[in-house]
C-alpha cells in the first residue's frame, strides 16, 4: 500500500496496461514528449517509445477515428482528449461511430476504445474548458461512462476500461489530480458499473461523484455535528448506473439528495431521480432533491467560478431543509 | 494481366451493375425501403481498387457502398439480404443499405456520415503498420467529402505518420444534389493532397485496368512504408443521389456522354481488341445476371429478424 496522487494513479494504470498488452497504445495532443498538459502521461513515452505513446496533431476527429479504426483490428487504443469540452469537436466520432459500430455490424466488430477526458471546474479555465460533460453522452446507447473520484478508483477503472470490449469514456477530474489516496502495491481493476457507499448514515442518502463527492463528505461531517447522519454514495460509473446500490441506500434513509457538477437539465442526477421514483417510490419520505450547477455557462472569475457548482454550504442547507420538511420520525 | 483475370474483373463489374439495377427495380416495387444510393457507372473504381488488394487488406466506404462491399468479396445474397432488412443479411438487418459490413472479407463498414470513415481508415492502417502485417487500407469517399473537416484531419495525420492507407476519391461530379462547382472552388481535388505532402494522383476512374494498375503501385508504396496516396478517380453516377432524386439538375447530354464511356463497355472493348470473342463476353454477362437474380431470390425468401434481435449486440460485455 502506498500513498499516490490521482494523477500518479492514472499514470501507473497507463504504464501497467502498456506493459501488460502490446496492443495497448496511448495517444493524444501533447501527451508524449510534453507528458500531457496535466502531466498525467509524464514519462510514458520515454519508457514505452514513440510507437506506443504518440503525440498527435490538434485533430480530435482524427484522434478518435484512429482509435476506432485500430480497435476494429483488435488493438486497445487509449485516446486522450486534453479537455473534456473538446468532445464537442469530435462528437460524431463518439456518438455516431464508436457508440454504434458494434450494433450496426450486428456484433461483427467490437471497438474496445478508451477515451480519457479531463473535466471539471477549479482551474479558472472558463466556459469552454471547465465543464463536466458526461451528460452529453447519457442519451447515447453504447458508451460506458466512468467518473472516478479517488486514486484507487482512477487506477482500477482505467485498467478495467482498457480491458473492456466496449467503448468507455473515462472522465478524470482536473480538480482532483493532486489529491492523495491509498493504492495497493498490486492494484487490480475495479469493476465498471458498481457504486460505492463511501460513508455510512441513516438520515439521508447523498449521491455525488468526483469533486461533489468531496463536498458531500465535507457536508456530512458538518451535519454529523448536528446529529444528522448522512450516507454518501459515489455512483463511480454513470453508465451502466448501479441503481441497486443507490436504491438500497434510499431504502435505509428514505431521503435523497443528488449533487452534481453540471446543470440540471437532461443530467445523470435527473435521470437517477426519475428511475428511483419509478422503482423505489414508497421509500421516499421527502421529495428527492437535485443540487446542480447554475443554469449558466461556467464563469471565469474565481469567485464566480466557485459559486457556480453546489458548495458544502449549499449541501448542508439543503439537507437541513429536506429533513425539516420530512415527516419527523415517530418518537 | 491474364485474360482470365480480366474476365473475372468484367464479371464482378457486371454483378455490381445488375445488383444495383435490381435494387432500383425492387425499390420502385416497394420491396426495398429507406434511402438507397446506387452505384451504376462507378463500378470500375471499386472493382479496380479491390482487384489490387490482397487478403488481409481492409476497406471502408460511404453510404453509396453496395459496390465497394461487393467488390471486396461480400456475398451477393447476404448483401441483398441486408438491404432487404432480412435476418440473414450481412448485419442481421440492423445496418441496411448504408451500413454494410462484412468483417470476414475486410469490409469494415460503409458509413452514412460524410467523411466520418476517413479517420477510421487511418486506424485500421495504423494497426497494420504497428503489427507489421504489410496490409493496406482502401478508403472510398466522394468528391463532396473533400469539403468536410475529417478529410483534412485524416489526410494530415496519415501523411505525417506515413500510414498505409489509400484514399480513393470517387469524383462523380456531384456531391449529393450539387455539382462540384457549386460547392468547391477548385476543380482538381487531388491537389488537396499536395498540401499534406501526400502522393496525389488524378486518374480515369472508368478504365478499370488503369485503376487496378495505379492502385497496385500505390499499395506497394504504402506496404513498403512510403505512406498514403490520394487517388482522385474521375467517374460518373448514372443515377441521382438517392432513389428519390431523378437528378433534374444535370445538364442535357451529360449522362449520354458518360454512357458512351460506360466502364463496362470500355473493358469489353479492351477485351475484344485482345481477341476475346463476343460469345465469351455474353456468357460472362449472362452468368453475372443469373448469379444476381439467384442471390436476390434467395435473400427475398429469408425470414425477417425476430423482434427480440434488436436488443442484441449493443454491448460486448
Amino acid at each position: 500500500m502506498a500513498e499516490v496522487t490521482y494523477k500518479e494513479a492514472v499514470n501507473r494504470a497507463l504504464a501497467d496496461a502498456l506493459a501488460a498488452d502490446p496492443d495497448v497504445f496511448v495517444f493524444g495532443e501533447d501527451i508524449g514528449a510534453a507528458g500531457g498538459v496535466f502531466k498525467t502521461t509524464a514519462g510514458l513515452q520515454e519508457r514505452f517509445g514513440r510507437d506506443r505513446v504518440l503525440d498527435t496533431p490538434i485533430s480530435e476527429q482524427a484522434i478518435l477515428g484512429l482509435a476506432l479504426g485500430a480497435a476494429t483490428q483488435g488493438m486497445r487504443p487509449v485516446a486522450e482528449l486534453m479537455f473534456a469540452d473538446f468532445a464537442g469537436v469530435a462528437f460524431d466520432q463518439i456518438v455516431n461511430q464508436l457508440a454504434k459500430y458494434r450494433y450496426m455490424s450486428n456484433g461483427q466488430i467490437s471497438v474496445p476504445v478508451t477515451i480519457r477526458l479531463a473535466q471539471g471546474i477549479g482551474g479558472g479555465f472558463a466556459a469552454q474548458h471547465s465543464q463536466s460533460v458526461e451528460n452529453w453522452f447519457l442519451n447515447v446507447v453504447g458508451l460506458k461512462i466512468v467518473v472516478p473520484a479517488t486514486p484507487a478508483d482512477a487506477y482500477g477503472l482505467l485498467r478495467a476500461a482498457i480491458a473492456d470490449e466496449d467503448p468507455v469514456l473515462f472522465f478524470e477530474h482536473k480538480g482532483l489530480l493532486n489529491d492523495k489516496g491509498q493504492l495497493e502495491d498490486d492494484p487490480q481493476p475495479v469493476e465498471i458499473g458498481r457504486a460505492a457507499v463511501v460513508r455510512q448514515g441513516s438520515d439521508v442518502t447523498i449521491v455525488a461523484s468526483q469533486l461533489m463527492r468531496a463536498r458531500a463528505l465535507e457536508a456530512a461531517e458538518r451535519l454529523a455535528a448536528e446529529s444528522i447522519s448522512v450516507e454518501v454514495i459515489d455512483p463511480v460509473t454513470l453508465v451502466p448506473m448501479d441503481i441497486a446500490t443507490i436504491g438500497a441506500g434510499l431504502e435505509r434513509t428514505n431521503n435523497l439528495v443528488v449533487v452534481q457538477e453540471s446543470s440540471a437539465g437532461g443530467s445523470w442526477g435527473a435521470t437517477l431521480i426519475a428511475r428511483l421514483i419509478g422503482e423505489y417510490f414508497d421509500s421516499f419520505d421527502s421529495p428527492p432533491l437535485l443540487l446542480a450547477g447554475d443554469e449558466t455557462p461556467i464563469p471565469f472569475a474565481h469567485q464566480l467560478e466557485q459559486a457556480w457548482p453546489p458548495s458544502a454550504d449549499r449541501i448542508v442547507d439543503a439537507v437541513r431543509g429536506l429533513l425539516g420538511a420530512a415527516a419527523p420520525a415517530a418518537g | 494481366m491474364a485474360t482470365d483475370e480480366r474476365l473475372e474483373i468484367l464479371r464482378k463489374m457486371h454483378e455490381l451493375r445488375f445488383f444495383e439495377n435490381e435494387c432500383d427495380r425492387l425499390f420502385r416495387q416497394g420491396q426495398v425501403k429507406g434511402p438507397t444510393h446506387l452505384y451504376q457507372g462507378q463500378e470500375a473504381v471499386s472493382v479496380g481498387v479491390c482487384a489490387a488488394l490482397r487478403p488481409g487488406d481492409t476497406m471502408t466506404c460511404t453510404y453509396r457502398g453496395h459496390g465497394a462491399t461487393l467488390a471486396m468479396g461480400a456475398p451477393l445474397d447476404k448483401t441483398f439480404g441486408e438491404i432487404f432488412g432480412k435476418a440473414g443479411g450481412l448485419c442481421g438487418g440492423k445496418g441496411g443499405s448504408m451500413h454494410l459490413t462484412d468483417a470476414g472479407v475486410g469490409a469494415l463498414g460503409s458509413n452514412a456520415i460524410v467523411g466520418a470513415h476517413l479517420p477510421i481508415a487511418n486506424g485500421a492502417a495504423f494497426a497494420a503498420m504497428r503489427r507489421g502485417t504489410g496490409a493496406v487500407h482502401a478508403c472510398f469517399f466522394g468528391d463532396g467529402s473533400t469539403n468536410i473537416g475529417t478529410f483534412h484531419e485524416a489526410l494530415n495525420l496519415a501523411s505525417l505518420w506515413k500510414l498505409p492507407v489509400l484514399f480513393i476519391c470517387e469524383n462523380n461530379l456531384y456531391g449529393e444534389y450539387s455539382p462540384r462547382a457549386l460547392t468547391t472552388p477548385i476543380e482538381r481535388l487531388a491537389d488537396r493532397g499536395i498540401s499534406y505532402g501526400m502522393n496525389s494522383l488524378r486518374i480515369d476512374g472508368n478504365e478499370v485496368l488503369t485503376v487496378k494498375e495505379i492502385v497496385e503501385g500505390a499499395a506497394e508504396r504504402a506496404r513498403s512504408g512510403e505512406g498514403p496516396t490520394l487517388i482522385e478517380a474521375m467517374t460518373y453516377r448514372h443515377q441521382g443521389h438517392s432513389r428519390t432524386d431523378p437528378a433534374p439538375y444535370r445538364p442535357d447530354g451529360e449522362l449520354e456522354e458518360w454512357l458512351e464511356r460506360d466502364p463496362i463497355l470500355l473493358l469489353e472493348g479492351v477485351l475484344e481488341s485482345d481477341g476475346v470473342g463476343a460469345d465469351d463476353l455474353t456468357r460472362i454477362r449472362e452468368e453475372a445476371e443469373k448469379a444476381v437474380a439467384d442471390a436476390r431470390d434467395t435473400a427475398l425468401a429469408w425470414p425477417d429478424p425476430e423482434l427480440d434481435e434488436r436488443f442484441d449486440h449493443v454491448w460486448a460485455s
